[in-house]
């Protein structure tokens, strides 16, 4: 096979799955100028659904952040019974569907008879259909994706630099603040990101979870389901073309960050 | 002849690797191309074996013109080096790769793998992967994959630039008495001189994408056209305007005709040598002079004394840049 | 996927007892804590409520798993998810290696914006996926393909989401292929397929493997792409997850379990398999 029909497949494959459905997209979100756009991104529903997947998303980043970056220093560092197990677990959320996710939550959560639920309620929390369980459950599918990107960093750095704070009388906490986060942070920066994007993205997930209230506990995603399926096309195709073109700025940026930053680093 | 370049040029972008290079291999002798890193050795290797392309040019190998054709058609052996083993395949596997791919009886092929194993003394080690081998031993092992397709001509790219010293010099030796055995025409890149002198019978000095000089090693060192090709195949120092080699000269304590005036300003004795650097009283640069130790002994000087140097009769002497 | 951690085993010295100079924990009392906190965190989280739906497909005995297993609708979901998920592996193999070839092998201008194309399925929102093949293979298609509601919509859909598994995997590994062994290989007579065939693709097919696996595990669990445009319909373009969400809506959680940990069976298959290939790999060095 020749390069130029190489090259045309790949073109045209990528092309036809990706380019051009969302490309679309945008083009039905725009088609009918900025009126439709403004009014959708307007109306209440819509700016709840929004603010709410924001919200949730920012709370599971930070704490995705910091278990993400104490288990790779965990994992990379030091030697325990188990961590191979850890290490292969990690990765089970990014590998479970995001029913299955939502499922288990309902079991454990539900104020009947759910493990937890039953206990917390009797305390007056609520975790099922509120933000408490859209964040568990955005906080649960996107938990592996900083550690993948701060793990093969952290690997990389080495030990030398923290080995030579040591020795000049730096402490554990102190080595780290100072001498092994700033080496990782775009590792960290990455995750965070990644972690970000996926989170804003969360549907079958927290479908189940949060019981699809809207104006209440309806996220972003669910709102694009929900105005679709009611026939509202053109506000569903704005709310789905501002969630494409953030995932799309985000990943864009990263891609370009990593070129500068592999740039000056080599 | 087996090997004819004419004219070839090669640039990478701006960078000339090989400017108008024309020169010839002789059939069935070990040949040097011999020269400093990036002087343009190693691509004429490749323009030649035909993994790189020339600009403008001809190639011409055994008789057939070769200048368009791909590696796959030329028949050459090439080594790389850094081995380039087929890390997945055995040792055996590797050397049979080109006769796999002749689609050669099985019963040949086997044959001839176990004949190149006996040859380069790898027959225990039929069944191991490239990487249990010593670096030594997959060279040894990329030689007779090169081998087995029987090659008009042998090519070897820095063979033994990644080996250690002692494993480098046994084998060079190696390769001289392998290339005395099989009489395949043998080209190999190299930057150290000691080796191109030590194991070939033609030598060509390649530097800056031009050939210096072509000829034997006695030529090339006795006889260099140039004070490059002197000073890069051996020692040199300065006398009367020239470049001469430091064992060239020699030493008297007392004033012989035709010989310099000079105050000796420092005494090295290195190993079975002692070196003399003395300022002749006509110069401003200091010269060199190497000498055995007995001829050191009789001559009773030391720093500070005055000596008396000439040139050896028919010695080599190329006149300086600055001379000229 | 998480980078494999390569076995740090010291060598023994020669003679006398074998010395374990890899200790079984290397742990201060600060990193102890800080492992324990994280277990903490990572079993509540993520362990017991998997652990819980297991529980409850367990509690209902084999009678449990075989009746909602044999359930016909049930039945034909799982077999849908499991074959298309199976086609669309085989898909991205192919279309996966050649996507990698080109951006490794074959840079030309552009090639840096197929890069962020190709992460774009696994960025974007699954619903907003779902909107996307709609627009250009929906009711309202601008060149009249519409496969909403069939079952080449669900095959559609994996192959979006799926698309950057194959390409991610094998990339790194072409990046770092010894190019002169491809040399090598011509000078011996090799010409370019042959080349490709028996010097390349056996370097590549761990990493193909990999990225096979994890394509398929996503396709099995994948569900929001697929609720607006395959239409849901039972027996026919419903997959396993809508299955499960179903039970889960009319309160059957015990059957949405049983579905449940069959699924989650089949994606710890899938990891303990990367596992072991990244190790194997590891030890080939």
């Amino acid at each position: 096979m020749g390069k130029a029909a190489r090259r045309l497949i790949v073109v045209i494959y990528l092309l036809a799955l990706v380019v051009v459905p969302v490309a679309l997209v945008f083009w039905n979100a725009l088609k009918d100028g900025l009126g439709p756009v403004i009014e959708a991104l307007t109306d209440p529903v819509v700016v709840h659904a929004l603010q709410l997947t924001l919200i949730a998303s920012l709370v599971s980043v930070v704490l995705n952040a910091v278990f993400g970056v104490g288990v790779s220093v965990l994992l990379v560092r030091y030697e325990f019974p188990g961590k191979r197990a850890l290490n292969a677990l990690i990765d089970l959320p990014l590998s479970v569907s995001p029913v299955v996710v939502g499922l288990s939550l309902v079991i454990v959560y539900n104020v009947r008879d759910g493990w937890f639920g039953a206990p917390l309620a009797s305390l007056g929390i609520q975790v099922l259909f509120s933000l408490p369980g859209i964040i568990l459950a955005t906080t649960f599918i996107s938990m592996p994706l900083v550690v993948r990107e701060v793990v093969p960093v952290l690997q990389e750095q080495g030990t030398d630099q923290e080995q030579a704070a040591r020795s000049l009388g730096a402490g554990g906490w102190t080595t780290f603040r100072r001498v092994t986060l700033p080496g990782i942070r775009w590792g960290v920066i990455y995750g965070v990101v990644l972690c970000f994007a996926r989170s804003i993205g969360e549907f079958g997930a927290v479908k189940i979870v949060s019981g699809n209230l809207t104006g209440k506990t309806q996220t972003a995603t669910l709102a694009v389901e929900q105005l679709y399926q009611n026939f509202n096309q053109a506000q569903a195709f704005t709310i789905a073309a501002v969630l494409a073109g953030a995932a799309i700025i985000i990943i864009s940026v990263v891609a370009a960050l990593r070129v500068r930053v592999e740039r000056r680093g080599a | 002849m087996s090997i004819v370049v004419s004219n070839v040029t090669k640039r990478f972008g701006s960078f000339v690797a090989l400017d108008d290079v024309s020169l010839e291999i002789p059939a069935g002798r070990l040949t040097a191309l011999l020269g400093p890193s990036g002087g343009g050795k190693s691509t004429l290797l490749r323009v030649i074996a035909g993994l790189e392309t020339a600009d403008s040019g001809t190639v011409n190998i055994e008789g057939t013109e070769a200048t368009n054709l791909p590696p796959q058609k030329r028949n050459v052996g090439f080594v790389f080096q850094h081995y380039a083993a087929f890390k997945h395949m055995t040792v055996a596997r590797n050397i049979a790769f080109g006769l796999e791919i002749r689609k050669r009886p099985r019963a040949e092929i086997d044959a001839r793998v176990d004949e190149l194993l006996k040859l380069v003394h790898l027959s225990q080690f039929a069944d191991r992967l490239p990487s249990q081998l010593s670096g030594g031993q997959r060279q040894r092992m990329a030689l007779a994959r090169a081998l087995a397709v029987e090659p008009s001509v042998l090519l070897l790219d820095e063979p033994f630039g990644a080996l250690d010293a002692q494993v480098r010099k046994e084998l060079r030796q190696w390769l001289r008495r392998l290339h005395d055995e099989v009489h395949v025409t043998t080209v190999f890149v190299t930057h150290d001189q000691e080796e191109a002198l030590e194991v070939a019978d033609d030598i060509v000095v390649i530097n800056g994408g031009r050939v210096e000089q072509a000829g034997t090693p006695d030529e090339i060192y006795d006889a260099p056209a140039s004070e490059f090709v002197m000073r890069f195949l051996g020692p040199t120092t300065h006398f009367e305007g020239h470049v001469v080699r430091p064992h060239d000269l020699d030493v008297f304590s007392i004033a012989v005709r035709d010989s310099v005036k000079a105050e000796v300003t420092e005494v090295q004795r290195v190993g079975h040598e002692v070196r003399l650097s003395a300022k002749p009283d006509s110069a401003s640069d200091l010269t060199t002079v190497s000498l055995t130790r007995a001829h050191f002994r009789d001559l009773e000087v030391g720093e500070g004394d005055t000596v008396w140097l000439r040139l050896a009769q028919g010695a080599s002497q190329i006149a300086t840049e600055a001379a000229r | 996927m998480t980078a494999a951690l390569s076995d740090s085993k010291g060598a023994a010295p020669e003679g006398g007892r074998v010395l374990r100079t890899n200790p079984r924990s290397t742990l201060t009392r600060g990193a102890g804590l800080g492992l324990g906190v994280i277990v903490l965190w990572f079993s509540v989280l993520v362990l017991l409520p998997l652990a819980a739906v297991v529980a409850v497909a367990v509690n209902g005995g084999w009678e449990g798993f075989l009746t909602t297993l044999t359930n016909p609708q049930t039945a034909a979901a799982i077999e849908l998810t499991v074959l298309t998920s199976l086609a669309v592996a085989v898909l991205n193999v192919v279309m996966g290696t050649l996507i990698a070839w080109v951006l490794v092998r074959e840079r030309f201008r552009g090639s840096r914006l197929l890069e962020v194309i190709i992460d774009v399925p696994f960025a974007l929102p699954t619903i907003v996926a779902g909107l996307v093949l709609l627009a250009l293979y929906g009711p309202s298609s601008p060149i009249g393909v519409n496969v909403a509601n069939t079952r080449t919509a669900v095959f559609l859909a994996f192959a979006f989401v799926t698309l950057p598994f194959v390409v991610r995997s094998v990339q790194p590994v072409l990046e770092q292929l010894d190019r002169e062994a491809e040399q090598a290989a011509h000078s011996l007579g090799a010409s370019a397929g042959v080349t490709f065939r028996r010097i390349v693709l056996p370097a590549l097919i761990p990493a193909i493997a990999a990225g096979a696996a994890l394509s398929f595990a996503r396709g099995v669990s994948e569900y929001g792409s697929l609720v607006l445009l395959s239409g849901n319909l039972a027996l026919r373009t419903e997959v396993t997850s809508v299955r499960m969400l179903t039970y889960v809506e009319n309160g059957n959680l015990a059957a949405a379990s049983v579905v449940a940990t069959v699924l989650l069976f089949v994606a710890l298959v899938v990891l303990v398999a990367i596992d072991l290939l990244q190790r194997w790999l590891v030890r080939r060095g």
